[in-house]
């Protein structure tokens, strides 16, 4: 997967990713319309789908509020990877299907820059410059997460096959 | 090698002898709490076709966040709410105006010493201040408690936090806590354990070991763990339900250890757009202050309000200056009430909001205009946070809040205490 890198700063909380004021409605379209907007006023007009958020330690802490992650997703954005991840949004980000990596070297990657991100070997390709630097794995059972689009999906599937019973062990 | 608080609770919670912090495990919580903020939860667990919760008994919820409804569609999640509550038999559900579900959870006694309990609010961990490990989480997670009663967990790294000394007057736990976040950072603790201990959690009722817990989501902790002691215990006795004491091992072994001397230490403020942006209140004593808010579940206690009411007592707040106070609970104001500190800070000029969180979200009272400060007990100051996003947010004590309301200017509180 390949995407044009949106970055910024460190300790990105959840009222910057998506305000209190504009949790009025939960739909993921109005909600992408806001994301970031006390950060980057331009950055939900002008996101194009399957580009990458970027930014440095804590991301996303502050609220439980799972808008976040769903704003950011809706926004276009394919992935978010960053130095470190609050706690709750790193939860939050699988439960509803969003990839999200950890990674040491975000200073050496630019606004604007291209990124191709090789999640089954933990690794991203800096397109401008060719160099590739080390990131996190995504967990077997995060993958199964995201593979079947979230908690909730996952879930569902799981009681589906209860239902059915013999296709559970 | 022992273990920490956190890894005995998970062994005993997975029925194991022992748990070490980096297992993956799935936990059934003893107790759950949600809030008017996750409504769609429930708009989900119906799209599920789900016919019931997996234990109406073991769900607390209230209308905190954003009551009384202020715009059509929050009145409508509310009356979904309420029609979801009764359909499903969630006797401990909580109506506008009662409290915020943190404050219920103690005051009720459910929260116990030794309980797990899950909540979708990212200051959940404030529980630890009576032994139990209460962990923030979100609503895809919550649906899954509702669904199938368990959820997966990380056992955590923990770090243990001394306290020495005693608390000199006109500092309070929430000085102590603005501190160790600052040394700490907004980073410090993410994914762990904080375990608090040392001599000066002796002078520290529930309320003040509350607000130590309170803030620590403000340094990333997962949950958190005061000292046992007979304050703990005389508080679960109070409740009468059943509980049973888990502390940690003398050896266990801690990611960070840090001590603080807190008999040094001056009232502090938390400083825009950060935590752990932390300075005495004197390096900014002096800055005018448009709005002062006493209330939320760092600070919207009796203990808050008593001491608001000495240091605004037959003064008046200064020309200027909006007194906003959201008590944590019906409870406490009424008890405010009777001990007439409601009726001392009525008289200083400050305004009552419903129990509730008040402003703090900046979702339905109380908002900041363009360039306002305020001055707040809350536990976040995030740029944004309570209205415009060219306001801003300083947070202290609910003493320093009462002397800056009283001055018109961030105030020192202690030369008001003495």
């Amino acid at each position: 997967m390949t995407g044009q890198v949106w970055k910024f700063g460190d300790n990105i909380d959840t009222d910057v990713i998506i305000p209190a004021r504009r949790l009025t409605t939960s739909d993921p379209a109005q909600l992408a319309r806001y994301c970031m907007e006390d950060a980057d006023e331009a950055f939900a007009g002008l996101v194009n789908r399957g580009d990458i958020l970027l930014a440095g330690e804590n991301f996303g802490c502050g609220s439980s509020r799972e808008h976040a992650p769903i704003a950011i997703r809706a926004a276009g954005i394919s992935c978010v990877i960053a130095k470190s991840f609050a706690r709750i949004f790193y939860r939050n980000a699988f439960n509803i299907g969003l990839p999200t990596i950890e990674c040491a070297d975000v200073d050496k990657i630019a606004s604007g820059d291209h990124i191709k991100v090789d999640f089954a070997n933990g690794e991203l390709l800096h397109i401008e410059t060719g160099a590739i630097y080390k990131a996190s794995r995504i967990p077997p059972f995060m993958q199964e997460l995201i593979d079947d689009g979230g908690l909730i999906a996952h879930i569902a599937k799981g009681l589906r096959k209860e239902a059915g019973g013999p296709t559970r062990p | 090698m022992g273990m920490t608080f956190a890894e005995k609770i998970f062994a005993k919670k997975t029925g194991r002898a022992a748990a070490r912090a980096g297992e993956i495990v799935s936990v059934r919580p003893d107790v759950v709490m949600t809030l008017d903020a996750d409504a769609e939860i429930i708009i989900r667990f119906e799209e599920l076709g789900l016919p019931r919760v997996w234990d109406p008994a073991r769900i607390v919820c209230a209308l905190d966040h954003y009551g009384p409804a202020s715009t059509r569609r929050s009145a409508d999640l509310h009356r979904r709410m309420r029609l979801f509550a009764e359909a499903q038999g969630i006797e401990r559900f909580f109506e506008v105006g009662e409290g915020l579900t943190h404050q219920i959870m103690l005051e009720r006694g459910y929260a116990l010493p030794g309980m797990f309990i899950v909540g979708t609010d990212s200051h959940t961990p404030s529980y630890g201040c009576v032994g139990a490990l209460s962990c923030g989480v979100g609503a895809s997670d919550m649906l899954s408690i509702w669904a199938t009663g368990e959820l997966w967990f990380q056992v955590p790294r923990s770090a243990r936090i001394v306290l020495d000394g005693a608390l000199p007057p006109g500092v309070f736990a929430k000085d102590v806590i603005l501190e160790v976040i600052r040394s700490f950072t907004a980073s410090g603790c993410t994914y762990m354990s904080a375990e608090f201990t040392g001599s000066a959690l002796a002078d520290m009722p529930m309320a003040e070991r509350f607000v130590l817990c309170n803030l620590s989501t403000e340094m990333g902790v997962k949950s958190t763990w005061v000292e046992v002691d007979e304050t703990t215990r005389a508080f679960a006795d109070r409740h009468g339900g059943a509980y049973g004491i888990v502390a940690p091992d003398p050896d266990a072994d801690y990611a960070a250890l840090k001590r603080f001397d807190v008999s040094a230490l001056a009232p502090m403020l938390a400083c825009p757009h950060r935590v752990d942006n932390v300075h005495p209140v004197a390096a900014m004593a002096g800055a005018p202050v448009h709005q002062a808010f006493l209330g939320t579940c760092a600070s919207g206690r009796f203990e808050d309000l008593a001491v608001a009411a000495k240091i605004l007592g037959g003064r008046h707040a200064a020309p200027g200056v909006r007194l906003l106070i959201a008590p944590a609970s019906r409870a406490v104001l009424r008890r405010a009430m009777e001990a007439g500190h409601a009726q001392a800070l009525i008289d200083a000029g400050g305004v009552f909001l419903p129990p509730g969180c008040g402003p703090c979200a900046g979702i339905h009272e109380g908002l900041l205009g363009q360039g306002e400060r305020c001055v707040s007990t809350a536990n976040r100051n995030f740029r944004g946070r309570m209205g415009n996003p060219d306001s801003e947010i300083y947070l202290g004590s609910a003493a320093t809040v009462a002397a800056s309301a009283l001055t018109g200017v961030i105030t020192d509180p202690r030369p008001y205490l003495a």
